[in-house]
């Protein structure tokens, strides 16, 4: 069964829409639990019940190895974000049914873009997962900052919607088909002419915003911090691989004969975001801005693999997405449990002398962002250290220099932090009670940043598979 | 050569409308307009053979989004005559950007070739016998489920947002419940005081 796990999420959300509806806002932790629930689901039918290579509805959806590795990955951030999530509302009495309900559905969207097979199907994830996106920004419907990031992120990404079907229509008008491999056909007999290169760097404008890469990274910084803070890791973790996802299928199946064109497009917007996301993120004294050009930084590094155009390159992608998943998991939980008498804080000024007030805390988090930084013991070194591997063996020599420098710069606003907590005069204590759910997801993410070197096979074997289905 | 002039009538009466839509100084007025240029574009549908398109058009712009539009310029109070304050001294920047994309785009346009591979694998027509509207029936229902299914889901997407950003429950609203009022009886009704004269209740 091709769609099952699409199929489950989809009934699901509407089932626990209609108890929410019905029970009011006293099922809100139920459905919450539903949602997770669902989630295991899926994920357990993404891994053993969908086959390796089938398409469905004439070549719209594709189960694939990449598929499947990109919707696990998406699963697990979106279960455990609705955890946060209900961390995160419940003792605010803000918990609503309907965050859980749109969380599926946005997942739903996100699996489905993941499983693109033509540019239709990509679209139409596309806007299930972003206008689910845009309402979860602006949940917080009471607060000016939430409504703020909501809106400016509709508009936004209204505008890059626009932008991507014009390239589409091009594709379509210049190749005769909407589907992924009728256009790999056409391209690979009669050659990438300019019509199609209009088109395609539209189609890259506009996933370029999706994954937030300079220049089309503004939202960003803004978004993530009027966001509710597990709403912000949602964007941060699942959000970012469906966008990653979609933009390597939709970049390498139809223009695989087209390198040269949209090489030097992604090489420019990756190097930008690199730069970027290193320089700007020295002064910022919101740590959820920070995190927001912490993750324009982290995108440039990823779109470096897709650069490479290689299996190579993409299993670099999909390691550094599975690791940055599990890194910024636990950075969101540790940002979440900053409060401060009950009410959250968000300066980094707030962190100071963490390591002496709440050492365990502090000791965590200092060690996912110097994992995110990329220092050689913990996973994120890894995760670069593959990226680049790739962007060197396809002679993009500059690419990855200009790469290693950004991560030098980088790594000293991350160092900053670390000595914020621990060598700067201590800000009145934090609340130190941890719930559950945090807890747990914090020594999941410490486990795998710094475990990572011993366990590393197994990650790379199914990355290696996942990328040779998208480039035999 | 009627076909020409029905065109020709529909496209000017399209344009100018369009320019009235952002001319007018009335915002009703622009949006009559633009219901009037809904109208031609429907019409030029229709010269085109794509009649289903031009009905679409109707129901939905005209009978929806024109009239959502109306709703929103009489309901809210917008100053469009502030808004429209600043437009003039941005104006020879964006026609600046303007003339570029169209010089950009008419370079482009120039040197293109529609490839003869594309020509192979294009679209089928629509087939003998029926009309486009029944043609798109039978696709959009079967070839076509998949994305008709999502775009369900989108709208219900839309549906569940609209709800959770603006519905609020208020507290001590009085309803009207007319169980408990047809259950009244005139001894729940009505209470017999024995007042004293002089002091009244």
């Amino acid at each position: 069964m091709v769609l099952l796990p699409e199929l489950v999420l989809a009934l699901g959300a509407m089932a626990l829409l209609l108890i929410g509806a019905i029970g009011g806002e006293k099922t809100a932790p139920a459905i919450s639990f539903g949602a997770i629930a669902l989630f295991v689901m899926a994920g357990a039918e993404a891994i053993w019940a969908v086959p390796s290579h089938a398409t469905a509805f004439h070549g719209a959806f594709v189960a694939d190895d990449f598929a499947r590795f990109t919707k696990v990955l998406i699963l697990v951030g979106a279960a455990l974000c609705i955890l946060l999530a209900d961390e995160f509302f419940a003792p605010a009495a803000m918990s609503r049914f309907e965050l859980p309900v749109l969380m599926v559905l946005a997942t739903l969207g996100m699996l489905l873009m993941v499983s693109a097979g033509s540019f239709i199907a990509l679209y139409m994830g596309l806007e299930l997962q972003s206008l689910a996106l845009y309402v979860l920004a602006s949940f917080n419907r009471d607060h000016l900052r939430s409504t703020e990031a909501g809106l400016k992120y509709f508009v936004l990404g209204a505008l890059s919607s626009g932008m991507m079907l014009y390239g589409i229509s091009m594709i379509y008008g210049f190749t005769g088909s909407v589907e992924f491999s009728a256009v790999a056909h056409v391209v690979a007999q009669s050659g990438a002419g300019i019509g199609l290169i209009f088109g395609l760097v539209f189609l890259i404008s506009g996933l370029a915003f999706k994954v937030s890469a300079v220049p089309f990274h503004m939202w960003t910084p803004d978004v993530y911090e009027g966001a509710p803070t597990p709403i912000t890791a949602y964007f941060a973790t699942a959000a970012k691989v469906a966008a990653m996802g979609l933009f390597l299928r939709a970049i390498l199946i139809p223009f695989p004969h087209a390198l040269e064109q949209w090489r030097q497009v992604i090489i420019v917007i990756s190097v930008l975001s690199m730069a970027l996301g290193a320089v700007a993120a020295l002064g910022q004294k919101n740590i959820k801005r920070l995190m927001a050009y912490s993750s324009i930084g982290h995108m440039g590094y990823a779109l470096l693999g897709l650069a490479a155009g290689t299996a190579l390159g993409v299993r670099g992608v999909l390691i550094y997405l599975a690791i940055y998943v599990f890194t910024n998991l636990g950075v969101f939980a540790c940002i979440q449990a900053m409060r401060r008498g009950g009410k959250p804080v968000e300066a980094i000024s707030d962190l100071a002398g963490l390591a002496r007030t709440n050492p365990k805390l502090g000791l965590v988090f200092s060690m996912l962002f110097l994992s995110l930084a990329g220092l050689p013991p913990l996973a994120g070194f890894f995760a670069k250290f593959y990226v680049f591997l790739a962007a060197i063996q396809a002679g993009l020599i500059w690419p990855a220099i200009l790469g290693v420098l950004a991560s030098a710069i980088g790594l000293v606003y991350y160092l900053r932090l670390v000595k914020i907590m621990y060598f700067d005069e201590p800000a009145p204590a934090l609340d130190g009670d941890m719930a559950m759910g945090s807890r747990a997801i914090l020594i999941v993410s410490g486990a795998v940043a710094l475990l990572f070197i011993f366990a590393a096979s197994p990650v790379i074997t199914a990355a290696d598979v996942a990328a040779k289905a998208l480039l035999p | 050569m009627l076909e020409a002039l029905a065109f020709y009538l529909f496209s000017a009466i399209l344009i100018a409308s369009a320019v009235m839509v952002i001319a007018s100084r009335n915002p009703v007025h622009s949006v009559l307009f633009l219901i009037l240029s809904f109208f031609n574009a429907a019409g030029l549908f229709v010269l085109l053979g794509a009649e289903f398109l031009g009905m679409i058009l109707v129901v939905v712009y005209v009978g929806a989004v024109a009239v959502l539009f109306l709703f929103v310029v009489m309901m809210l109070d917008v100053d469009f005559a502030e808004l429209k304050r600043g437009a003039l001294q941005y104006l020879p920047f964006g026609a600046l950007i303007g003339l570029v994309l169209v010089v950009e785009l008419i370079m482009a346009g120039s040197v293109w070739v529609l490839q003869p591979a594309a020509l192979a694998v294009k679209a089928h027509a629509t087939p003998a016998g029926l009309t486009n509207t029944e043609a798109l029936g039978r696709i959009l229902y079967t070839d076509y489920v998949y994305y008709f299914q999502i775009a369900g889901l989108v709208l219900l997407v839309a549906m569940i947002g609209a709800i959770v950003l603006t519905l609020r429950s208020r507290p001590g609203v009085r309803r009207q419940n007319i169980a408990v009022q047809n259950a009244r009886t005139a001894a729940m009704a009505v209470d017999m005081l024995d007042i004293k004269p002089g002091e009244g209740a």
